[in-house]
């Protein structure tokens, strides 16, 4: 200790204690985060039939939806009606969080899910039950690894998705607060339910449009982009030349500033 | 003398019977230089040029500058089959066929953004210094003249590979060509060669980059280098420094020893940094065709605040006589810009007549001994500053959760409002800056040292000034501001009575500062 104690008015010993301190906050509430997403259930094989699945749902949607979406669905204010959206919108909507909305902000962001495979899966049947709409789809029914083709999906994103989800799928900013997410990280059938429902921002890409065939290969090129290592060292974000001239400016000139005001004492 | 020794002496004696460069070199060796950190801006300035000139002949041996379209047959999976001009196909077999292309490549990018960022550094350090002063200002105007020639140069390495980011960036420079009233479509179609993107566009810039301008470049810098030595470098004020002598340390060995190593760090460092920060990753923007465009296309930082400006102007046409004149492009592309680099190479004549200062000068200003001067600076950094905030508007706008409306409104009443306010608070920082050198001249440093005096009385204890550091804060000069008369003593109006009330003003705004204490006020304080 009396070692220790010998460097505590060292002109050092704040920003180390600081950073310390940082670093154990930070390294305590990543454990935590860690731990909480572990607690998260592993989905569940839906084995109950159609019917009492739909009846479930029913009950989900009164206790958690209905407030905003009201008691039949058919919507009220801000919150749009469920009637005709389909069970794709339901998944997609519920499984990735965006539903139900934390708050009021421009856009339902994406966090966590509040429901498990089941219970979504339940609403998803209820909604489906009240008008037809697009059909959820899971992601062993989509066979992009097997028919997908990573350069056509490349070239169709970069018609129709980069102008708000970026070149690189990084996501884009909209008018007013409204934002084009990114697409790195989604699950293939969340992607896929994304193109056939259209959420929030986002126009529908129907089959006639994007066919099912071309939307494996989307799906293939952004999987290929994900799990593409960053080459040619640290990725920047992706984002263009921002943080390009960020780091050109700030580590770069710094440090040559930095190694030329050393130079100039190490002379003297 | 040892075998060595004679061996070398014999060689030197050879060459300097026929060229005889012995004397010169004694002299050009023997020169000497001020010493300051600062100084050494400009050495990474032109050891990035080096840098670029290399690793862009590496770059040649592989590039094809063609915008023929050929299917990509090379080995990155996600673009295989695409149909890509040359020019792209070929940076991509750089980037993952060729051995070290891709640390070359990145290299060669990041030199480039240190390039410019160091000449902008260097710029500053000139300017806020007041370097640029007699007999300086052709200097001035040919480092002006370096700095756009760098960014058009950058620009145009930005679009050579020809991937959708860069076509994306050559389709806003053709639209700010044909914002040019009455000529504009003619001078897009001279410099496509039809309409956009044409086939002869590449290979018209290519050799424009790669000749053209780096040789333009290499007369510049040599010039430009050329005077400091012929001129001598200015140095920083202090004990026995005068506009008569250069105090520092001669080229060989210090200079040519420490030169010789910044060059080698600002190497390694480059070379480090195109090995671990990707920079550029053409891969993931895919080939350019006109159809497509993606969020967040940005052009590299030093065309940024460019970019910002464009952003930021209002949607304003006017359709007369048959032409549309797009002032939403023509303001913001070319006649702010326009203005400002004009305003930028004019300014060493601007401040010379306003100051009536004819002189040479070879000592540097304090930024805080020119406050007229330093607030300039600052207001002008403040409007790029704003500019090149917009220029990024939607990556603030998603990374901190803004309304990039929002941005943009900010930074459009930034634009005007900011510079200004940044003006009168530099100049009164500056101002303050000078009440304290007074203050530490006639009462000496506060050591923080509380004396009880015998009678109960508290002293804070003063310790006086190094003669040096009091040199330092009184030696500059403070110059009266000038007197022009509007009227004659009949009180007729004179010819050029209103050019004189303006140069009057700016005069005595320039001339604002804080006296420094008189001879007898100092002469006062000894005493007590």
């Amino acid at each position: 200790m009396s070692q220790l104690s010998r460097y505590r008015n060292h002109r050092f010993a704040r920003p180390v204690l600081l950073a310390f301190g940082l670093l154990l906050a930070g390294g305590l509430f990543s454990a935590a985060n860690a731990a909480a997403e572990s607690l998260r259930a592993e989905p569940i094989a839906i084995s109950a039939d159609k019917s009492t699945l739909i009846k479930e749902g029913k009950e989900i949607f009164n206790r958690g939806c209905s407030s905003c979406h009201g008691l039949n669905a058919e919507g009220a204010g801000a919150a749009p009606s469920l009637i005709g959206v389909g069970s794709a919108s339901v998944d997609f909507q519920v499984a990735t969080g965006r539903m139900p909305m934390a708050d009021m902000s421009q856009q339902a962001a994406r966090k966590a899910p509040l429901y498990d495979e089941y219970e979504t899966a339940a609403l998803a049947a209820y909604v489906a039950s009240l008008a037809p709409g697009p059909a959820s789809v899971t992601n062993e029914e989509l066979a992009w690894e097997r028919d997908g083709n990573a350069a056509s999906g490349g070239t169709l994103f970069r018609n129709n998705c980069a102008m708000c989800h970026n070149l690189a799928g990084q996501g884009g900013a909209l008018t007013k607060g409204k934002y084009a997410p990114t697409v790195m990280g989604v699950e293939a059938r969340h992607i896929y339910e994304a193109m056939i429902t259209g959420p929030q921002a986002m126009p529908v890409f129907g089959d006639k449009i994007i066919s099912p065939e071309e939307k494996l290969d989307i799906i293939k090129w952004i999987k290929a982009m994900e799990s593409e290592p960053s080459l040619g060292g640290a990725s920047l974000g992706r984002v263009g030349p921002v943080t390009e001239g960020l780091l050109a400016w700030t580590l770069g000139l710094g440090l040559l500033i930095g190694i030329a005001v050393w130079l100039t004492a190490k002379a003297k | 003398m040892s075998v060595g020794k004679k061996a070398v002496g014999s060689v030197a004696n050879y060459m300097d019977e026929r060229v005889g460069a012995a004397k010169w070199m004694k002299k050009t060796l023997n020169k000497v230089f001020p010493d300051h950190w600062s100084f050494m801006l400009g050495e990474i300035v032109m050891y990035s040029f080096v840098i670029l000139l290399l690793t862009g002949t590496f770059l040649t041996f592989w590039y094809d500058p063609s915008m023929r379209i050929v299917e990509y047959e090379g080995s990155y999976e996600p673009l295989k089959g695409i149909e890509m001009s040359a020019a792209y196909a070929s940076s991509l077999e750089i980037s993952f066929d060729v051995r070290g292309g891709l640390l070359m490549r990145q290299i060669h990018h990041w030199a480039a953004l240190l390039f410019l960022a160091a000449m902008v550094a260097h710029l500053l350090r000139v300017f806020f210094t007041g370097a640029f002063r007699k007999p300086r200002e052709l200097n001035w105007i040919i480092g002006v003249g370096l700095l756009t020639l760098g960014i058009v140069e950058g620009f145009l390495g930005y679009s050579l590979p020809d991937d959708l980011l860069s076509g994306t960036g050559v389709r806003i420079a053709e639209a700010i060509m044909q914002a040019i009233p009455v000529v504009g479509s003619y001078i897009s179609y001279f410099v496509f060669g039809g309409a956009f993107p044409g086939y002869i566009f590449i290979p018209r810039i290519y050799i424009v980059h790669v000749l053209l301008i780096p040789g333009i470049f290499l007369a510049l810098i040599t010039a430009h280098v050329m005077l400091v030595w012929y001129q001598k470098h200015t140095q920083y004020p202090g004990p026995g420094r005068t506009e008569k002598n250069v105090v520092g340390y001669p080229m060989l060995p210090v200079y040519a020893a420490k030169a010789g190593g910044f060059f080698f760090i600002v190497f390694g460092f480059t070379a480090f940094l195109g090995a671990v920060a990707q920079i550029n990753p053409i891969w993931v923007y895919g080939p350019y065709t006109p159809a497509q465009i993606g969020a967040g296309s940005q052009p590299d930082w030093y065309m940024g605040w460019l970019d910002g400006l464009v952003r930021m102007a209002p949607p304003l046409e006017t359709y007369i006589f048959g032409v549309t004149i797009s002032w939403n492009i023509l303001i913001p592309g070319l006649i702010i810009p326009g203005i400002l680099f004009t305003l930028m190479a004019l300014y060493p004549f601007i401040e010379s007549w306003i100051t009536g200062d004819k002189r040479e000068h070879h000592l540097l200003d304090r930024p805080r001994n020119n406050p007229n001067r330093t607030a300039i600076g600052a207001m002008s950094l403040t409007f790029v500053l704003v500019t090149l905030i917009n220029g990024g508007n939607d990556l603030l706008a998603t990374n901190f959760d803004l309304s990039i409306n929002q941005i943009m409104w900010f930074t459009r009443i930034g634009v005007f409002v900011l510079p200004p306010i940044a003006f009168v608070v530099t100049k009164r920082i500056c101002l303050a800056l000078q009440r304290h050198d007074r203050e530490m001249l006639l009462h000496g440093r506060e050591t923080g040292r509380l004396v009880m005096l015998p009678h109960g009385e508290f002293i804070e204890v003063h310790e006086p000034l190094s003669p040096e550091k009091a040199f330092l804060l009184s030696s500059h000069e403070q110059l009266p501001a000038l007197t022009a008369p509007e009227e004659d003593s009949r009180g007729v109006a004179l010819p050029r009575g209103l050019r004189n009330k303006l140069r009057a003003r700016w005069s005595s705004a320039n001339a604002e500062q804080i006296d420094k204490p008189t001879a007898d006020e100092l002469k006062e304080i000894e005493h007590h």
